[in-house]
């Protein structure tokens, strides 16, 4: 459904992403792994719309989806209709859960404007969709009535996977999604998602440099070092098997039980060790 | 560290403080004399410009509270229907920069690029000219009388909003919630109504209230030059000019009263805007 073919992006003489391709099919759920600096959100924001490509092509079900931000404004200026095409193509969920949100508005009517904006409805039934949509991520009345910051870091990324959600996307990006989170949270939110999935055939697109989450959540992943892809494939074979030395590393630096941790000494510190 | 930490947590403003007190009582200020400036010309005990050469230079009486001045004029009558003309000019100013500085910082933040460059190149340059002398020289060019000044002053504020909003708007402009709504396909005009301009509205208010003060002191200055306010208005500046000569005769009560009337005006919106601050902006500041 979601094509990426030979995507590339350079700031200045810097090349964030080099030469990525890859598919996502209906129905998936793919994982980009990769350390900071891999250019793995960069991928995600050029996919979303949110960064304008160097070059490549990013089709949605066959469909060249412009390359990218300016371009994509010039457009809008003259149809609006089809900025909110785009945005029942793909939604993103952002990292930080304390500015995804407008500080200024409750979380019910944050997701009312979303829904609003991609479906006239009487105001009995935006209300009747809000309230679905709040209950399919696991928000309660009395926290659609809050603002943001009465919520902890979990409910306000529920809020934001609801707002996301209210747009019915084909694909849902999730950009570290969870790493600002607690580990428990983590795990509820991960298993949210893939209800989602289940429920509504949303498409994930996980940027993560998380392995543990991606074993959970993901059917694919690829691995990105310095702005190339250097390993795709299943998550089970990928995480049992590496091919690549970077991989490998990224796996082994995972901690694990019975992982102590050891300081790096320095020479002259572990000679005066008795 | 655990101590400054909880210093910090100690010294959080809440209602009741001392510091609450002086940013409420300087608003019970400003709001009185905006009254002044509404209903003065109600309130005066006598006609502000009455004249009465058998009363020269009266000190406080029970029919002049404040005595009167070079020409018998009664003073407090004067300071009060005065405040209209005193508040009237820098309210102008300050709303023309506050308005069009709002729209530059959000348009030079949203769009960045040249548009930024341009708008905050063009500001630097305004902002490198004193305000107040570029209000003097365009009143000598154009005559005396406020219009000139306050389109001068109008102008030379722009950069003190400007700057200020557009950096704060940058910074909100960025946040990840901006691009949410973008990727909702919500309308640019949207974002900015529904989200960007409430968000830093509290910013605006709190540059508008101090810009405020500094206005009303820069108009003053103006009439007091005898650029502005032309006799026989009662505008304090001109006011202050009017009574210098009698200083010396031993009466200064109408430099004194006026002087006094500016400056308490002047740090009342200081004291409101510095404590706005504090209330609206604490958490983000």
């Amino acid at each position: 459904m979601l094509e990426v073919r030979n995507l590339r992006k350079e700031f200045g003489d810097f090349v964030a992403v080099d030469d990525v391709t890859f598919s996502l099919p209906q129905r998936g759920s793919l994982a980009i792994v990769g350390e900071s600096g891999s250019g793995k959100t960069t991928t995600a924001r050029m996919i979303a719309g949110l960064e304008t490509a160097s070059g490549g092509h990013i089709l949605v079900e066959g469909e060249e989806r412009g390359p990218g931000h300016k371009r994509q404004r010039q457009r809008q200026r003259l149809r609006s209709g089809e900025r909110r095409a785009r945005g029942r193509q793909i939604q993103m969920v952002f990292q930080d859960p304390y500015s995804s949100l407008d500080r200024r508005q409750r979380v019910g009517a944050a997701v009312a404007e979303a829904v609003a904006l991609h479906q006239r409805l009487p105001a009995d039934r935006l209300r009747a969709r809000v309230a679905e949509l709040l209950d399919m991520v696991g928000l309660d009345d009395r926290q659609a009535a809050a603002l943001p910051k009465a919520l902890s870091g979990g409910q306000r990324q529920r809020a934001a996977i609801a707002r996301a959600l209210a747009a019915e996307p084909q694909i849902l990006i999730l950009d570290e999604a969870v790493a600002a989170l607690d580990v428990s949270i983590q795990a509820q939110i991960l298993r949210l998602l893939a209800d989602i999935r289940a429920r509504t055939g949303t498409a994930l697109l996980f940027i993560t440099h998380d392995l543990g989450a991606v074993r959970h959540i993901s059917d694919d992943m690829l691995v990105m070092q310095a702005g190339k892809i250097v390993e795709h494939g299943p998550v089970a074979t990928v995480l049992a098997d590496p091919q690549h030395p970077y991989t490998r590393r990224l796996i082994a630096s995972v901690p694990k039980p019975g992982w102590i941790p050891r300081r790096r000494m320095d020479p002259a510190a572990a000679a005066r060790l008795p | 560290m655990t101590s400054a930490l909880f210093a910090r947590t100690a010294s959080k403003p809440r209602a009741g403080r001392p510091r609450d007190r002086v940013t409420l009582a300087a608003g019970c200020v400003v709001g009185l004399f905006v009254f002044l400036a509404v209903c003065g010309p109600l309130l005066v005990p006598h006609a502000p410009n009455a004249v009465d050469p058998l009363n020269v230079h009266a000190g406080p009486s029970a029919t002049h509270l404040l005595g009167t001045d070079d020409s018998g004029r009664d003073l407090l009558s004067r300071l009060i229907a005065g405040t209209r003309a005193s508040l009237a000019a820098p309210a102008v100013v300050i709303a023309v920069s506050t308005t069009l500085g709002t729209l530059l910082a959000l348009v030079a933040a949203w769009f960045g690029g040249w548009l930024d460059r341009f708008v905050s190149g063009a500001l630097d340059v305004v902002f490198g000219f004193p305000g107040l002398i570029m209000a003097v020289l365009v009143a000598a060019v154009f005559g005396a009388g406020l219009t000139a000044p306050v389109v001068a002053l109008s102008i030379a504020y722009l950069p003190l909003i400007t700057r200020v909003v557009r950096s704060a708007a940058i910074k909100e402009r960025n946040l990840p919630y901006v691009s949410a709504l973008q990727l909702l396909g919500a309308p640019t005009a949207r974002i900015w109504l529904r989200h960007l301009l409430p968000n830093l509205g509290p910013l605006v208010l709190v540059q508008a209230t101090i810009g405020f003060g500094y206005a009303l002191l820069d108009v003053a200055a103006i009439s007091f030059l005898g650029l502005g306010s032309q006799p026989p208005d009662p505008e304090w500046g001109l006011m202050v000019a009017n009574g210098a000569p009698s200083i010396l005769a031993g009466a200064p009560q109408q430099s004194l009263y006026a002087g006094l009337a500016i400056l308490l005006v002047v740090v009342a919106f200081n004291l409101l805007g510095t404590g706005l601050s504090r209330r609206l902006l604490g958490e983000q500041a």
